[in-house]
């Protein structure tokens, strides 16, 4: 079963980040799971390599995802530890990849009134709201579909294919 | 019901889907492309044995083709070994070009047919009356193990295209200009049609650089309901065995938007984002080191054609590199038949292996830092093309070859005027 509260402290990105930048283009030849994750957001910053700490979770605007088809992008924020990723909305390819790695994503469209960068946040399925735990400031959060928690719930959707429940 | 919707219907055994619903589909063509080894390995970690339907399953050496790395070669490796081991006839090897425009060439787009591929740009077959879409490596594990995939029925925006395009303004620009018009995320999760007075008036190849971009905007899938145009191109490929789906008149779009082309001027998208699209009038001057033309998205015949137009018996700027990539093996054939490919190497150019190339930033053309880069693709993220600070500008072929010339980003539409004979 996936976590029905996740807290972590928030890396803050902007609009539009791209696969691109989520996982660049030059190591997708690497198949290699951890080796992946190595360079998770390596094309949107620098200083997040240096400052994350595993559980921590990732904080966006809208369009998170969109461009290239590359799962190496879910895999690299999964395999990082990453614990899950919050934006204002998520490009659907990748929404797909994360959801099958069993990676949350939480849809919170004014996630952008809350985010600060260092700060924790607390992500709270059943009362659905995100909350900044440093300010006290909360947002509400879309819930996930029935579909994409099952996917979630069992693990990912390689558990669920192989007909194993967690 | 939209046509689209009726695909999904047709593909998962029901007689009717509601937007919002999950249905589990039969995919018609899966695709797989040599970035993503992965899907063989998710293949077996959810206990494939043997495919599904191997000859519904098309493999695609396409984005390092051919490989430029060790590993790339090894992964190549291990797909022509598993198509070997699956009895996988479909084996496009490198050289045979860019997943979308072999489809094209092969046979595979065609009205009615459900076609999944793990490149993001599959919204291509729209053109052609297909409900087409990509996918991650493990979603297409799932398609090799089961033969299905599950898809949420989206709901879908009509854009009406009215009027003439005006010289030197083509598909691209108009994708372009609905794109900065709309926004990178307007249509995630949903699914695009095309209709209005432009839409008869456009090539296939048109059509494909239309629905293609559709992903710049989120969409899930693209539509252009088949007409003459299509039903000649089936003709022509001796294609049987699709389906024209009808729209029902009483069917309600989620959205509906009306773009006139007559008076569009050439568009261009400055970095970094696809979405923000300009007149190109506003940059013009500004230099450029790299032309580039190609892609799934601006690499067919008619896109070499108007390069060559535009470049015969001149040379390219001395200060500029224009790198041509043929989107596939036919193509290739074709510009030479017809005599471009010799007007473009007496003019400067150079010659690139039909696939992706410089596309994806990993090889055959990556830009330095601080440099421009005028492409016919379909990106302009930061290192999409090499380095993070480099500058990436989409517009169209024309505006491309143009620019090649002048050495700095020009309107293609005087070059046009010069050359017609």
């Amino acid at each position: 079963m996936v976590e029905r509260k996740i807290k972590g402290r928030m890396h803050v990105f902007g609009d539009n980040i791209d696969t691109d930048q989520i996982y660049p283009g030059q190591y997708l030849d690497v198949t290699d799971h951890e080796e992946m994750a190595r360079h998770c957001l390596e094309g949107a910053s620098t200083e997040f390599s240096k400052e994350f700490v595993n559980g921590d979770i990732v904080v966006a605007g809208k369009n998170f995802g969109c461009g290239s088809s590359r799962e190496n992008a879910a895999i690299a924020l999964k395999v990082r530890g990453v614990g899950c990723v919050v934006a204002r909305s998520f490009a659907r390819i990748f929404y797909r990849n994360a959801i099958n790695l069993g990676l949350p994503l939480i849809v919170c469209p004014e996630i952008d009134k809350i985010a600060q960068k260092g700060a924790e946040l607390l992500i709270d399925m059943d009362s659905r709201t995100a909350t900044n735990l440093s300010t006290g400031e909360t947002a509400a959060i879309e819930p996930i579909s029935d579909y994409a928690m099952k996917i979630l719930n069992a693990g990912g959707i390689k558990p669920l294919m192989r007909g194993e429940s967690k | 019901m939209h046509a689209l919707e009726k695909i999904l219907a047709a593909h998962a055994g029901v007689d009717k889907v509601t937007t919002g619903e999950i249905v589990n589909c039969n995919i018609d063509v899966a695709g797989i492309n040599d970035l993503y080894p992965q899907a063989m390995y998710s293949f077996r970690e959810i206990g494939g044995i043997n495919v599904a339907n191997p000859d519904k399953v098309v493999i695609f050496l396409d984005h390092y083709a051919p490989a430029s790395t060790i590993r790339q070669a090894e992964n190549q490796k291990q797909f022509r070994q598993f198509a070997r081991e699956q009895g996988i006839e479909g084996l496009m090897d490198v050289g045979e070009g860019v997943c979308h425009q072999i489809l094209a060439d092969k046979g595979y787009s065609a009205p009615g047919r459900l076609i999944v591929v793990t490149d993001s740009h599959t919204t291509t077959h729209g053109a052609f009356g297909a409900f087409s879409t990509g996918a991650g490596a493990t979603d297409i594990a799932c398609i090799l193990k089961t033969g299905k995939l599950w898809f949420r029925v989206p709901e879908i925006i009509k854009i009406n295209l009215e009027g003439e395009l005006p010289p030197g303004v083509y598909a691209k620009d108009v994708i372009l200009k609905v794109i900065g018009e709309l926004g990178a995320d307007y249509a995630i999760y949903r699914g695009v049609e095309f209709a209005g007075s432009l839409i008869p008036k456009l090539s296939i190849s048109e059509r494909m650089a239309l629905c293609n971009m559709t992903t710049e905007m989120g969409a899930k899938a693209a539509y252009i309901h088949p007409d003459s145009v299509t039903l000649d191109f089936l003709k022509e490929k001796n294609i049987t065995g699709y389906t024209i789906y009808e729209t029902d008149p009483d069917f309600v779009y989620h959205a509906e938007h009306t773009f006139d082309v007559s008076d569009m001027k050439p568009q261009i998208a400055a970095p970094f984002s696809v979405d923000n699209v300009h007149d190109i009038s506003e940059y013009i001057g500004t230099p450029i080191n790299q032309a580039f033309l190609g892609t799934c998205t601006g690499g067919r015949l008619e896109d070499i054609e108007v390069a060559a137009r535009i470049l015969k018996g001149k040379k390219i700027n001395p200060g500029t590199r224009m790198l041509v990539v043929p989107a596939s093996k036919k193509t290739l054939q074709d510009a030479i038949d017809k005599g471009y490919m010799q007007t473009l190497i007496e003019a400067g150019c150079t010659f690139v292996t039909p696939g992706c190339a410089a596309c994806l930033g990993t090889h055959q053309g990556l830009i330095a830092e601080g440099e421009s880069c005028i492409t016919s693709s379909s990106r302009n993220f930061p290192g999409r093309m090499g380095h993070n600070k480099g500058m990436i500008y989409l517009a169209s072929p024309a505006a491309v070859a143009a620019s090649a010339l002048t050495g700095v980003i020009t309107d293609p539409t005087p070059y046009l005027r010069d050359n017609i004979e």
